[in-house]
């Protein structure tokens, strides 16, 4: 006898239809519907997974295949049963934050012994891009790329151990904090050269285009890195190609401490530049996840289709120092107005305040998700500072192929 | 079988085997499919493989480097081709900064297999932008193999194991070779990288030499012979990594180092060799280490500035025979007296290139 219908849904995430497979088999799952099914899949999310167990001989049975379940749509503690996308949107962003903070907390230790470049403040982007993504779905991101990674599903643990140069890190404590990645969710890596992750991945879409698969590659970018040549060059071949690509451009307005005013002069336009190479893009409030969410869905739909790449750019506010865990308004590079208008702006608040008032948020959620938080930040820190330093052996291979010589 | 075809024909042939053998492989430069095909090299095969893998592109040559770093990424094996190696240094960052260090800095997880084809030009007036030899800026960099085969064959087989390699490989090409004529077998074979190569045994004196200087090198070998002096040649082939076991192995043999570059002398390859031989051989040296490079200066179009600026088998043979004590000889005296212009390989070569 069939009872008890459940959907698991969730977003940027790791499952594959063959790991899908072989789990549900073991729980007799009745059946899967795929990533992709808009039918099944609630909007705010990339796919929906629904199934309906048997009458359960036992109750430890039927746990098991709960929690089979979800351990598959999860990979990031962020999957939640027929979530609206609102509070899945919300959560990811808390989630990013919550790390973010306790990375802040901790720097000053003085034992995470690489530059940290925190998404505090610019969260919703990260957020809402990887909400329009399928997990086959590539990412590449730049040297403040916590957040990036992170929505995409990237793992937490490694993610930490890395930034305190272990074994265990997801460089192996060779990259730091600058270059994140993590292959199981295609977040393929993320360089702090201003713009030189671009023409890569662009690359990554022609290999997509040459191979004839519409896997949609997205890559992050500032407004700094829209004044490098490799983001011009870049999307004129994207543009030349067709090529499913979407460029994010998360405009802070800083290129470090130097403003857009020294920068560009006052007509220069990033969406004006793409449409001149006949590439569509739209400009957006990158404080707001849900409206992040609904552009992306339009650029990523488009670039899958085939009908060539997409530029989004997001205004966004850094909270704190270009580099580093504190605050750094004292530099005077920026008014303390100014400061306070974005702050006024926070993107998590901001979301949380209206979903409060829809009635779908209540105090007791938001504790709870607090609490989860915390015990997952905790395990990773607590995992990152067990793992040992790589090996001396582990240094200075740099060849994939060794051949003679030196 | 003593097939003899030419440098040129080489590079076509392998990449025309290397496309049919994967269809991961593709082929990007500007001119690649133009009528003159890259002096050659890649005559035909936009005919053969199709538009999507033979293909022309921006000038863009930072970005598309970086495109093909991307697209090898997720599986392709890129042949980017440039016809002067002047151009790359548009591309330094994505050489540089992603194709030399993703292997590492990504702890192995994934490597760049991405070739670059890059022709030094000579000659004919090219001047200061257009015949420079910059292997040793790559060459420096970990993560980067720099290969300069001289011979046909080699040229084949090198760029079939630097296709096949699972690491960015910087294969450099003398604009001087492309015409030279050697055996080169039919079939697909791999010439492994790394590696140098004794073209010439001997017992005075190594003479270590690399891309264009090999030839250069053979000739001064041959006029040395005839005065009795036995030079062994050795072609470095691959620049980094260097063969360090191979060459010295010569060097300790002969005792005497003879290094002929065919770029700048100043923090250059041949230093490099020097050093190495200083380093590890010093015992059984029998006399001061010596460099044949070009000088440390811009090259001049002028055709006059060619014979001032490119050393010649004749310099090495004079270099040779005043490190073992003989006299200096002119070209005539030497039998080395080129049938053309110091900035023409031969007769039949001809401008502009």
């Amino acid at each position: 006898m069939l009872h008890h219908p459940k959907a698991v849904c969730g977003y940027g995430n790791r499952i594959s239809s063959n790991a899908a497979q072989s789990a549900f088999e073991k729980v007799r799952i009745r059946y899967v519907r795929r990533i992709g099914d808009e039918a099944a899949a609630p909007p705010g999310f990339a796919f929906c997974i629904e199934y309906e167990r048997e009458s359960p001989q036992s109750m430890a049975r039927q746990k098991y295949a709960d929690d089979q379940a979800e351990k598959l749509a999860d990979g990031l503690g962020q999957i939640r049963s027929t979530e609206s996308p609102g509070i899945s949107l919300y959560r990811a962003m808390a989630r990013i934050r919550a790390i973010e903070e306790r990375i802040a907390a901790r720097y000053p230790e003085q034992e995470m012994r690489c530059p940290v470049h925190l998404s505090i403040g610019q969260e919703a982007i990260a957020v809402g891009i990887s909400a329009a993504l399928e997990p086959g779905d590539y990412v590449f991101s730049t040297h403040r790329s916590h957040a990036h990674y992170l929505a995409k599903g990237g793992d937490l643990r490694r993610f930490i151990a890395e930034i305190y140069g272990r074994a265990a890190g997801c460089c192996g404590g060779h990259g730091g904090s600058m270059h994140l990645v993590d292959l199981s969710v295609n977040m393929l890596g993320s360089t702090p050269i201003v713009g030189n992750i671009v023409p890569v991945a662009t690359g990554v879409a022609f290999g997509s285009w040459l191979r004839n698969r519409n896997d949609v590659t997205v890559v992050y970018l500032g407004d700094g890195a829209t004044e490098e040549g490799a983001f011009l060059e870049s999307i004129n071949f994207a543009a030349l190609k067709s090529l499913p690509i979407v460029y994010v451009i998360e405009n802070n307005f800083f290129s470090v401490y130097s403003p857009l005013d020294v920068r560009q002069p006052r007509e220069r336009d990033a969406i004006g530049i793409a449409r001149s190479h006949g590439i569509a893009g739209a400009r957006g409030d990158g404080n707001d996840a849900e409206q992040v969410y609904s552009l992306a869905q339009v650029a990523v739909a488009k670039a899958r289709s085939g009908a060539g790449p997409y530029v989004l750019e997001l205004e966004t506010y850094r909270w704190r120092e270009h580099c580093g865990s504190a605050y750094d308004n004292d530099l005077g590079y920026r008014s303390v107005d100014e400061y306070e208008a974005w702050r006024a702006r926070d993107p998590i608040a901001t979301l949380e305040q209206r979903l409060v008032d829809a009635g779908a948020l209540d105090a007791r959620q938001i504790e709870d998700m607090t609490t989860e938080f915390a015990r997952e930040i905790d395990d990773a820190f607590t995992f990152a500072h067990a793992s040992p330093f790589p090996n001396d052996s582990e240094f200075g291979k740099v060849f994939a192929t060794t051949v003679a010589g030196r | 079988m003593n097939r003899q075809i030419s440098y040129g024909e080489a590079i076509r042939e392998a990449t025309d085997q290397l496309m049919a053998e994967s269809d991961r492989v593709y082929v990007m430069g500007l001119g690649v499919p133009d009528p003159k095909a890259i002096f050659g090299t890649t005559s035909g095969l936009e005919a053969k493989y199709g538009n999507k893998r033979v293909f022309d592109m921006p000038t863009s040559e930072n970005a598309m480097t970086g495109v093909c770093i991307g697209s090898a990424l997720v599986g392709m094996r890129p042949i980017m081709v440039h016809q002067r190696i002047d151009f790359l240094l548009l591309a330094f960052d994505q050489i540089v900064n992603n194709a030399a260090k993703w292997y590492s800095m990504f702890n192995g997880q994934q490597s760049v297999p991405l070739v670059i084809r890059a022709i030094v030009g000579r000659g004919w007036g090219q001047g200061p932008q257009h015949s420079q030899n910059l292997q040793a800026m790559f060459a420096h960099v970990p993560g980067l193999k720099v290969v300069a085969p001289a011979l046909p064959a080699d040229a084949k087989g090198m760029l079939i194991a630097a296709v096949h390699d699972e690491d960015p490989v910087l294969f450099i090409e003398h604009r001087w070779l492309h015409s030279t004529f050697g055996h080169v077998p039919t079939e697909m074979y791999d010439t492994p990288l790394g590696k140098a190569k004794i073209v010439r045994p001997g017992t005075d004196v190594s003479i270590v030499a690399t891309s264009f200087m090999v030839i250069e090198a053979l000739r001064a070998a041959e006029a040395l012979a005839r005065d009795g002096i036995e030079a062994e040649v050795v072609d470095v082939r691959s620049i980094r990594p260097i063969d360090v076991d191979g060459i010295m192995t010569s060097v300790r043999k002969t005792g005497r180092l003879v290094a002929c570059d065919a770029a700048w002398k100043t923090g250059g390859f041949a230093g490099e060799l020097v050093a190495l031989a200083v380093e590890l051989a010093f015992n059984d040296l029998r006399a001061q280490p010596i460099r044949i490079t070009l000088p440390d200066w811009h090259t001049a179009a002028s055709p006059i500035a060619a014979a001032m600026y490119y050393p010649t088998a004749v310099t090495i043979a004079n270099r040779v025979a005043e490190l073992l004590g003989k006299p200096e000889r002119d070209a005539e005296t030497w039998q080395l007296v080129r049938n053309a212009p110091a900035d023409q390989p031969d007769l039949s070569f001809i401008g502009p290139f």
